[in-house]
């Protein structure tokens, strides 16, 4: 998509400046048009602090609050996303423990809650699409806490 | 990765597939303390040519209630096929209380009767004479038939043999996952599918008429309700909103289903009225609210709520909106199915730090936990009360396990692969 915008735009200055050699000079003078070839530079380094800060955030059991090392990550995307805005999708995930609907229930809470900081720093709220999974897609298999703690989580994709 | 389009989708009709294996196998691991000794005598086939051992297929049915003990073939002394044939002497001597005889005969070119009678053996005398008549593909039906009788007649408890369950299985296949509804007899044979996704299924409902079931689907991407005949395989979507779609919960009257809506920005409860499609809102607050199932007078709805702090059963009177808050003990309890007394719930109970199925008593208050496996949910409860279906886990794997609701019973049902879970046992059927 950038490179489509960036060929557009040099296309768009060079029929410019042939159009300004086409005219015919009324004295001796030429004025040299600028027709250096501008380029579009998208600032990434703001997508790539949010891309090294993690897209997976996790959760205490039956909880829904976000905890304190999640935070720089997602002020990071919430960042990334209000320079170059894009529609995301945050999918919310429960532990397998406790029952199937309520742990649907749990997982958008979960997904919410993300969803508010971040619209809280500024992200608009359009641009966020909030999917639960409950307990049906677990990140990691097993019956004990290390896998339950991986699967306790939201995740931005 | 979600676009409907990659979610594969097979509808199967239930009639048209005739696989006749299953992937449950039943093991009791508990039965009763005294249980009835039975003896079933083969079943005298005439010459007719059938697939199935109905005597064997009577045994497990009356074995797996945990009520009977049945005497091997091998100690059978004799194998009468009608009452007149029966020496009690040689069953007094077996200690069988009970004996069941039968004789299967041709009516014409497409149809059976099995003639069967129950005897008492301590009392010398037939306790009943019935007749029950089918095609040759309705073997087990007949054989259902038969072991419902017979278990009414001793228990006084209606047999529920003759029922199926819903339930759904997850196999994971180089990373990918499929995800079945399946509809089986509650032994466990003649399992059918009925949808196959690769995006989760969940939540199955029966139609009071055990005609339809309801479900969600994640075939859109997201959650939806669907609704889906079992002999005609004619499917309709009925919600489509944002966030949740989950729970439906068919009314005793079959009219209306009770589901849980996320659209207003947290989980409430839903009335569905099915012929006009249209939307009753029943709870409002901000807590999660999830899970209703009717109470049989149709009037009320139990679901699950954190709104006091931990998920807990409410009361909710539908006309008058007005909730009331029914378990106090343990700080997790969920997932009430209603055992067709109309008093005696099954749930998910938090114990020290397990998840137990346990039955509360909406009278006295009392609870009891009825498991001693962990990870258990999605009790449902038999149409006739005596037995509930539960999802619990052995090793890394799902499975399906059964304990009577005075806890004296238990029997597990294993799947073949992959994962078993959420239970529906259909009501009555005939």
């Amino acid at each position: 998509m950038k490179n489509v915008k960036g060929f557009a735009l040099t296309a768009a200055l060079l029929s410019l400046s042939l159009a300004g050699c086409s005219t015919v000079p009324t004295d001796d003078t030429t004025v040299i048009e600028d027709t250096s070839v501008q380029t579009v530079q998208v600032d990434t380094t703001i997508e790539d602090a949010a891309a090294a800060a993690g897209s997976v955030f996790y959760f205490d059991f039956d909880k829904a609050v976000l905890k304190v090392e999640s935070r720089a990550a997602l002020l990071a995307h919430s960042s990334a996303l209000m320079a170059n805005p894009r529609s995301v999708r945050l999918e919310g995930h429960a532990d397998e423990r406790g029952t199937r609907e309520y742990n649907m229930a749990l997982g958008e809470r979960r997904a919410n809650a993300v969803k508010e900081f971040m619209v809280l720093q500024g992200v608009s709220s359009g641009l966020i699409e909030v999917i639960s999974y409950g307990e049906e897609r677990a990140a990691s298999y097993g019956s004990n806490d290390s896998a339950w703690e991986m699967n306790r989580r939201v995740e931005l994709k | 990765m979600l676009s409907w389009k990659k979610s594969l989708l097979l509808i199967v009709f239930l009639l048209a597939s005739s696989s006749a294996w299953s992937e449950l196998v039943i093991r009791v691991t508990q039965g009763n303390d005294k249980p009835t000794i039975i003896a079933v005598s083969p079943i005298a086939l005439n010459g007719i040519q059938i697939d199935e051992d109905i005597g064997r297929i009577v045994e497990g049915d009356l074995k797996r209630s945990g009520l009977f003990a049945a005497i091997p073939r091998t100690d059978m002394l004799a194998f009468p096929a009608t009452a007149e044939d029966v020496y009690f002497r040689d069953w007094r001597i077996l200690g069988t209380e009970y004996l069941v005889v039968g004789s299967l005969i041709a009516i014409d070119d497409s149809r059976y009767q099995l003639d069967f009678s129950l005897l008492n053996v301590t009392g010398q005398k037939a306790v009943f004479e019935h007749s029950v008549r089918g095609t040759k593909v309705q073997m087990r039906d007949l054989a259902h038939l038969m072991s419902d009788k017979i278990y009414q007649e001793i228990t006084g408890i209606r047999g529920a043999f003759s029922t199926r369950i819903a339930y759904v299985t997850a196999n994971r296949v180089k990373g990918k996952f499929i995800y079945k509804l399946n509809v089986s007899d509650t032994d466990g044979a003649r399992e059918k599918l009925m949808l196959e996704s690769r995006e989760p299924i969940m939540s199955p409902s029966w139609s009071p008429n055990g005609k339809d079931l309801a479900y969600v689907s994640f075939e859109t991407g997201r959650p939806a309700i669907f609704r889906q005949n079992l002999v005609t395989a004619e499917r309709q979507q009925l919600t489509n909103f944002s966030g949740l779609n989950g729970a439906p919960s068919w009314s005793p009257d079959g009219e209306k289903l009770a589901l849980v809506l996320s659209k207003d920005g947290n989980p409430e409860i839903y009335m569905l009225d099915l012929a006009s499609k249209r939307f009753t809102r029943l709870t409002r607050h901000f807590a999660i609210d999830t899970e209703p199932t009717w109470m049989p007078d149709g009037k009320h709805l139990l679901f699950t709520s954190d709104r006091g702090g931990t998920p807990q059963i409410y009361k909710l009177n539908v006309a008058s909106k007005k909730v009331q808050r029914l378990t106090f003990r343990g700080n997790y309890n969920a997932r009430a199915s209603l055992a067709p007394d109309g008093r005696t719930l099954a749930l998910v109970h938090r114990g020290t730090d397990v998840f137990h199925i346990a039955s509360f008593d909406l009278i006295t208050g009392r609870l009891i936990e009825l498991t001693e496996t962990r990870l258990d949910e999605s009790p449902t409860v038999a149409p006739n009360g005596a037995m509930l279906i539960y999802a619990t886990k052995q090793g890394d794997r799902g499975v399906l396990a059964a304990v009577s609701l005075d806890a004296g019973v238990r029997y597990v049902l294993p799947a073949r692969s992959g994962d078993v879970r959420e239970p529906a046992w259909s009501p009555f059927l005939r």
